[in-house]
C-alpha cells in the first residue's frame, strides 16, 4: 500500500472525428471533436482501460490539476490515482467531456461549419446513447477494443449502464453509481424548472445569446439553484444551514437572510459564471430521455438481457433525487438475467453528491471491487 | 469460524449449475465454495458493510437488503435453492423470511444451532445462559433474537405447512441419529413447499 496520490500535473487532448454522427434525434453532426484527459499507462494487451463518464456539470477533467491551476482538481480526484480506489498504477484511465459539453468538446459553443456561427440552439439533442457511441469512437482511436471497467455516477452511471447494452462485448465489468435506469416524473419535473429557468430569461434570445454578447446567468443561476437542492439531502442541509441568520434576526428585507440562501447564490452564482446554459439544457434532455427499457414496452429485465458486464451497483441512503429504490430496479433486472451483480447502499447523509465524495465504507467498496478486477 | 460439515451437507443438495441465493452470506465463501464445486450462479445477501465489503474482496456477488422486509424484488421461484446457514436464529421475522424463502426458491436449506443441544441445557440447569461452539457470543452481545430447537422447527414447519424434506443433526461434526434435539448442536435442514 501507498499513500494515495495525486496524479499530478494533467494535459488535456483533443481528438477530431470527420466521420458524421448519426444522433437519435434524427440530426447528424457532421464531424466533431472530443476533448479528454487519461491517467496512468495503458498496458500492452489493452486490458486495462477505465472510462469514467461525467455527470451533469462534469468533465473530462477528473483527476490531477493543470500546471497553471494547481487548486483546481478533477471532479473525481479522490477516486483517481495512484493508491486510490481506481489505482493509476494498474489501470489507464479516461475522462471525456460529452458532446454539447461546454468543456472543450463540439458543443452549443462550437462553430457550425453550415453557418461559420456558433450552434447556440441550432446544436442537435444529443442522448446518453449518442454520447456512448461518440465515446466508443474515443475508444477505437485509442486502441480499446474492450474496457476493463467503465463507471459513473448519476448520469454518468447512465452511459455505464447505456455502454453494457450498446457495446456488451467491450465492457468487463460496469459500476453504476447513485444512478437509475430512467428518470421519475417528479426528477424531469426539476429539470423541467431548470429549463424554463434558462429559457425563459430575457437574455437567452432563442439560444443564440452569444450573437448579442450575453450570457442567460440569471436563468441558468436560479437552474442550478434548483438541482443544488435535489442533491443535498433535508438533513445535509439542516445541519450544515439550518435557520441561522446572517444578521441574527429577521431584517424583512429580500436581500439574504438565511444562510441556506446565501449558500444557494453563492452555487448559483459560480456556476453561472463558468457553465454554458445551452449545454445544460441538453444534458438535462439527456438525461429525460434515457429509458434503455422503453424499446421493450418498459420492460426493464429484458432491455438488459443484453448486458454481459459484470456490474456494481451503488446508492446512497439519503439520495432523493436517485434514489436506492431506483439503483434497485438495476439489480434486479440484472439479477434476472442472471449477471453478476453486487449492489451496496451506503450510509451516507450527503444526498445524491455522496458519489463524488470520499465516505470510508464507499471508497473501501470499490477499492474492493477494483482490486478483483483482472487486467 | 464455518462449520464446513453444515457447508458439506449443504453442498451435497446443490446440483451442478444451480442458482443459488444465500441469505446471511457473510464473507461470501459458502457462495465460494459452491461455485468452485457445484458452479452454481450464487448471489448472497447481507446488510452488514463490513462483510458487504468480504463478500466483494471475495468475488462474490452481493446484494445489500434487509431480510427482516423480506425479499420483495426477487421473482418467485426464480431460485433453485436459497439458503440460509446460522442465520435464522438472528432474525426477528422468522416466520415471514421461510415464507419468502419458499417463495423465491424451490427448495430452502437452513441450519440452525439447536438451543435444546445438551450441553446448552446443562448451562442453564446451572443457571448461566449457553456460550458454546454453535452459540459463540455471550447473553450480552449475541446478535441472536430468537432461541429455539429442533423441536421448536419442527412443529414450525408443521403449522407453516412446510414440508420437512431431509434434515441432518451434528454435534461436533458428527451426524446424530438418535435423539438429535438432546444430542445434536446444529441442524440443517431441507425444506419445500408443503402439500
Amino acid at each position: 500500500m501507498i499513500q494515495p496520490q495525486s496524479v499530478g500535473v494533467v494535459v488535456p487532448q483533443r481528438a477530431h472525428f470527420a466521420e458524421p454522427l448519426q444522433l437519435r434525434s434524427g440530426g447528424t453532426l457532421p464531424e466533431y471533436e472530443l476533448v479528454y484527459e487519461t491517467y496512468g499507462e495503458l498496458n500492452a494487451d489493452r486490458s486495462n482501460a477505465v472510462l469514467v463518464c461525467h455527470a451533469l456539470s462534469g468533465s473530462h477533467h477528473v483527476a490531477g490539476h493543470y500546471a497553471d491551476a494547481p487548486n483546481n482538481s478533477g471532479w473525481w480526484d479522490n477516486l483517481v490515482g495512484p493508491g486510490k480506489p481506481l489505482d493509476t498504477r494498474k489501470f489507464f484511465v479516461i475522462g471525456v467531456n460529452n458532446l454539447g459539453g461546454c468543456h472543450g468538446s463540439t458543443g452549443p459553443i462550437s462553430i457550425n461549419p453550415a453557418t461559420g456561427q456558433p450552434w447556440g440552439a441550432d446544436f442537435p439533442f444529443v442522448t446518453v446513447e449518442d454520447w456512448v457511441a461518440a465515446q466508443a469512437r474515443l475508444a477505437d482511436r485509442l486502441g480499446i477494443a474492450r474496457f476493463a471497467a467503465i463507471v459513473g455516477g448519476s448520469l454518468g452511471g447512465m452511459q455505464a449502464l447505456s455502454w453494457s447494452l450498446q457495446y456488451p462485448e467491450r465492457v468487463a465489468n460496469a459500476v453504476v453509481i447513485a444512478s437509475a435506469p430512467k428518470l421519475t416524473a417528479q426528477n424531469i419535473a426539476f429539470n423541467e424548472v431548470a429549463r424554463q429557468a434558462i429559457l425563459s430569461d430575457p437574455e437567452f434570445h432563442g439560444g443564440h445569446y452569444y450573437a448579442h454578447g450575453v450570457v442567460p446567468t440569471r436563468g441558468l443561476k436560479l437552474a442550478r439553484m434548483v438541482g443544488h437542492i435535489t442533491y443535498l439531502s433535508d438533513d445535509a442541509m439542516g445541519d450544515k444551514f439550518g435557520r441561522s441568520l446572517r444578521h441574527g434576526k429577521a431584517i424583512y428585507s429580500y436581500d439574504v437572510e438565511f444562510e441556506i440562501e446565501s449558500y444557494l447564490r453563492y452555487q448559483g452564482d459560480k456556476f453561472a459564471g463558468f457553465f454554458d446554459a445551452n449545454t445544460y439544457l441538453l444534458a438535462t434532455k439527456a438525461l429525460d430521455y434515457f429509458d434503455p427499457a422503453f424499446e421493450h414496452g418498459g420492460n426493464l429485465p429484458a432491455a438488459l438481457a443484453r448486458a454481459t458486464a459484470d456490474f456494481l451497483v451503488v446508492s446512497f441512503s439519503t439520495d432523493w433525487r436517485f434514489s436506492p429504490a431506483r439503483s434497485r430496479e438495476i439489480v434486479y433486472a440484472l439479477l434476472h438475467n442472471q449477471r453478476n451483480v453486487s449492489y451496496a447502499e451506503i450510509e451516507s447523509d450527503a444526498g445524491h453528491d455522496s458519489f463524488l465524495l470520499d465516505e470510508a465504507q464507499y471508497h473501501a467498496l470499490l477499492t474492493a471491487y477494483f482490486d478483483r478486477i483482472k487486467v | 469460524m464455518s462449520y464446513r460439515y453444515d457447508y458439506e451437507v449443504i453442498t451435497q443438495w446443490i446440483a451442478p449449475g444451480e442458482k443459488v441465493l444465500d441469505l446471511g452470506c457473510g464473507d461470501g465463501s459458502l457462495l465460494k465454495h459452491l461455485a468452485e464445486v457445484r458452479q452454481v450462479q450464487g448471489y448472497g445477501v447481507e446488510n452488514d458493510p463490513d462483510k458487504l465489503l468480504a463478500c466483494t474482496r471475495n468475488g462474490v456477488n452481493v446484494i445489500q437488503m434487509d431480510m427482516e422486509k423480506g425479499l420483495a424484488g426477487i421473482e418467485d421461484g426464480f431460485f433453485d435453492h436459497v439458503i440460509m446457514s446460522l442465520s435464522l436464529q438472528a432474525m426477528h421475522n422468522t416466520q415471514g423470511i421461510l415464507v419468502e424463502m419458499l417463495r423465491v426458491a424451490r427448495e430452502a436449506v437452513v441450519s440452525f444451532p439447536n438451543f435444546g443441544y445438551w450441553r446448552h441445557r446443562q448451562s442453564i440447569l446451572n443457571g448461566r445462559m449457553p456460550v458454546s461452539e454453535s452459540l459463540p457470543h455471550q447473553w450480552f452481545n449475541t446478535p441472536n433474537v430468537r432461541f429455539f430447537t429442533i423441536s421448536d422447527f419442527d412443529a414450525l414447519c408443521e403449522m407453516n405447512g412446510i414440508a420437512v424434506r431431509e434434515r441432518l443433526a451434528f454435534d461436533e461434526g458428527k451426524l446424530i441419529l438418535d435423539e438429535p434435539n438432546f444430542l445434536a448442536s446444529v441442524a440443517v435442514y431441507r425444506l419445500g413447499r408443503g402439500a
